[in-house]
């Protein structure tokens, strides 16, 4: 089934080879932080967002982005906050904006207003990653009818059969983890990767996202004519603690992406 | 009927609490986990081989003593006592942990992680690695770190590296995230050996299934020593892996009543404990790999909890416990700090026994359900561990004079 997500990304691929998308957690530093990011963002073409809402247990996380969930919590961030922060930038930038998080900011809202909040702040899908595809069935149904994508994650641990299933789930892209692990360690751009991602394709006819450790240019080189786009998370955000804004610009220039 | 008979698809599901929701890049693992463990439970060798360890290695069975005097002073219930503070390392953990050592070796990994709070399932995890031969990391919560010094110590000893977690409220729950984040990079040779009945499926089963022991040596003793099955049994929940074990044996008698004491810490609509089934704080929600209900807010984000014991300080419960709960089977109630105060000091005095402080949450609520029952009926508690290790915590809590002087001598001999 093909999402409007998914059309958005093929009509971005009829222009460039490999797309881009970045992750902001929300309220981290604050949301005022958020939005100058999300300018050099939009500014460096970036195709897609994903928006983390901020969870006190993120265990697939590492540790910046363990920190930054932990000090947005604190200051008082909230799935509301959240969602409201989603419409505003929705309404302002030219990419498209997904949630991220973990599955229980979903379950506490129920899967009904979860959803239609989404699509009343113009998400167009969202990335659980403790929510596996068989306990995802029916929250999975419902964004579908409702034209929403839910993103199925890929890794190199996963066995063919459970390939197969997740390419039968998979709508909009697939984000394809680079290696085992958490989030914002180095990954080995190698011949193990490019089978990897070649094994996902064998399970789906949707674009290929790849992500964890994306740091340089020389990844960004790599996955270029491999991956359908590149997902860049903490390499970002450590940029912008080092240096604020000038320091998020000199990276996405040094990515050679625009 | 078995509590882990699954209906199809429902694999892991007590009720509707329990299930598997962990990252993708964890499936395979899992998957092979749950199919080592049906085999090792389907395979009677297996379980001979466990009772074989626990009986040469840790000393069991463990017995169960009257504790007369204590019945007396209280005049009702005669009170037994099931006395898994004896066991090697001090309490019931060693069970699961040995269990899961054999499991270990027949997955053939060679490096073993696991969380700890009080520091008694780190201590039992060292000692197993110690035994088998396998490497090991245990995490735990700065704050735990700090509170259970020589538990540290000796798992140091036992040559396993302690990392003190420094993430969020820095307790038990703090040092699940960072097993699990351990887990999901180095999962080709390192098995997760989880310390209490939560968590992902099969680990509440499995944990269970070690644990059983405790339940089907009870029934047997307390028969033999009191002439009869118990009316009530009393634990301790944290995660509820000693309470699922003493349990497991009475889940059939349904004449005898079980009982779980939760940590109350500083009591109800304080804000200040881990009681989350006797209080109404707690909902039901998914982290960690689980779903039960867990002490969080309206958005989901984990609150903090609080307790005099290390062991109790957690967000979360057994689902199967949880399940068990809502089927009327077992009965919830909570014992406050000062309430574990108070019956430490009164077990200490009259009996002479020590039980850890979180064991003492079980003691605290039978000595209140005591005097209100007749002198013919019987009260069985699980000591689930020994109070030793909580020394400093307990002179604290007394405002013991000489343990301070003690300690201050110490300081200046280390040239502090």
């Amino acid at each position: 089934m093909n999402t409007a997500l998914e059309s958005y990304l093929r009509q971005r691929l009829e222009k460039k080879q490999l797309l881009v998308m970045t992750h902001v957690v929300c309220g981290y530093p604050s949301f005022e932080d958020n939005l100058r990011e999300l300018e050099v963002m939009a500014d460096f073409d970036v195709d897609l967002v994903e928006l983390q809402f901020p969870f006190s247990e993120p265990s697939a996380d590492g540790p910046l982005f363990v920190k930054a969930n932990e000090l947005a919590i604190r200051a008082g961030v909230r799935p509301e906050h959240c969602f409201e922060f989603m419409a505003k930038i929705t309404a302002r930038f030219p990419f498209k904006v997904l949630m991220m998080g973990y599955y229980n900011t979903a379950f506490k809202m129920g899967p009904e207003r979860f959803l239609s909040r989404l699509q009343g702040a113009g998400g167009c899908g969202y990335i659980l990653p403790d929510l596996p595809v068989e306990e995802a069935a029916d929250l999975n149904a419902r964004a579908d009818a409702m034209g929403l994508a839910p993103i199925v994650l890929m890794t190199p641990t996963s066995t063919d059969r459970r390939l197969a299933k997740l390419g039968a789930a998979a709508r909009g892209f697939v984000y394809a983890v680079a290696r085992k692990g958490v989030t914002g360690q180095h990954t080995d751009m190698s011949d193990e990767l490019t089978g990897f991602v070649d094994r996902c394709r064998r399970h789906t006819p949707v674009p290929i996202a790849v992500g964890f450790g994306i740091s340089d240019k020389n990844d960004i080189d790599f996955l270029r004519g491999k991956a359908d786009m590149a997902i860049i998370g903490t390499a970002a955000l450590k940029a912008w603690e080092q240096g604020g804004e000038d320091a998020l610009r000199r990276f996405f220039a040094g990515l050679g992406i625009a | 009927m078995s509590i882990f008979d699954f209906a199809e698809g429902r694999e892991g599901y007590y009720g509707q609490y329990g299930g598997t929701f962990l990252p993708e890049i964890l499936a395979a693992t899992i998957e092979e986990l749950q199919d080592c463990f049906a085999s090792c439970k389907k395979d009677p060798a297996f379980w001979h081989e466990f009772i074989d360890l626990m009986q040469s290695y840790s000393g069991r069975p463990t017995p169960v003593t009257h504790l007369e005097n204590l019945s007396r002073h209280l005049g009702g219930a005669q009170i037994y006592v099931k006395r898994e503070d004896l066991n090697h390392t001090g309490s019931h953990k060693i069970n699961n942990v040995m269990g899961q050592g054999l499991l270990c070796r027949r997955l053939g990994k060679t490096r073993v992680i696991a969380e700890t709070g009080a520091g008694q399932h780190g201590y039992a995890t060292a000692t197993m690695a110690a035994r088998f031969g396998f490497r090991c990391k245990i995490y735990m919560g700065a704050v735990d770190v700090a509170r259970q010094r020589p538990n540290v110590f000796w798992m140091e000893r036992m040559g396993a590296e302690v990392m003190a977690v420094q993430d969020g409220q820095k307790t038990l729950k703090d040092a699940i995230n960072e097993a699990l984040r351990d887990w999901v990079t180095n999962m080709a040779d390192t098995h997760y050996v989880l310390g209490t009945a939560c968590g992902p499926h099969p680990f509440p089963e499995m944990v269970s299934f070690f644990q059983s022991i405790i339940g089907i040596e009870a029934r047997e003793q307390i028969q033999k020593v009191a002439g009869r099955l118990p009316d009530r049994v009393f634990a301790c929940v944290g995660g509820g892996s000693n309470a699922i074990g003493i349990f497991q044996g009475f889940l059939d008698d349904t004449d005898v009543e079980l009982v779980a004491s939760e940590a109350g810490g500083l009591g109800p609509e304080s804000g200040m404990h881990a009681a989350r089934l006797a209080y109404p704080d707690a909902s039901v929600g998914v982290a960690q790999g689980y779903k039960t209900y867990f002490l969080q807010d309206d958005d989901g984000n984990m609150k903090e909890t609080h307790s005099i014991a290390a062991g109790l300080d957690y967000i979360g419960v057994n689902p199967i416990l949880v399940d068990l709960w809502e089927k009327k089977r077992v009965r919830f109630e909570a014992a406050t700090d000062e309430q574990v105060r108070e019956a430490l000091q009164l077990v200490m005095r009259t009996e002479g026994l020590i039980p850890a402080l979180e064991s003492t949450h079980a003691f605290a609520r039978a000595i209140e359900e005591a005097p209100g029952m007749g002198t013919d009926e019987i009260i069985l508690i699980n000591q689930s561990g020994r109070g030793d290790k909580d020394i400093f915590t307990i002179a604290d809590a007394l405002d013991d004079q000489h343990w301070k002087t003690f300690i201050k001598e110490k300081a200046i001999e280390y040239g502090a």
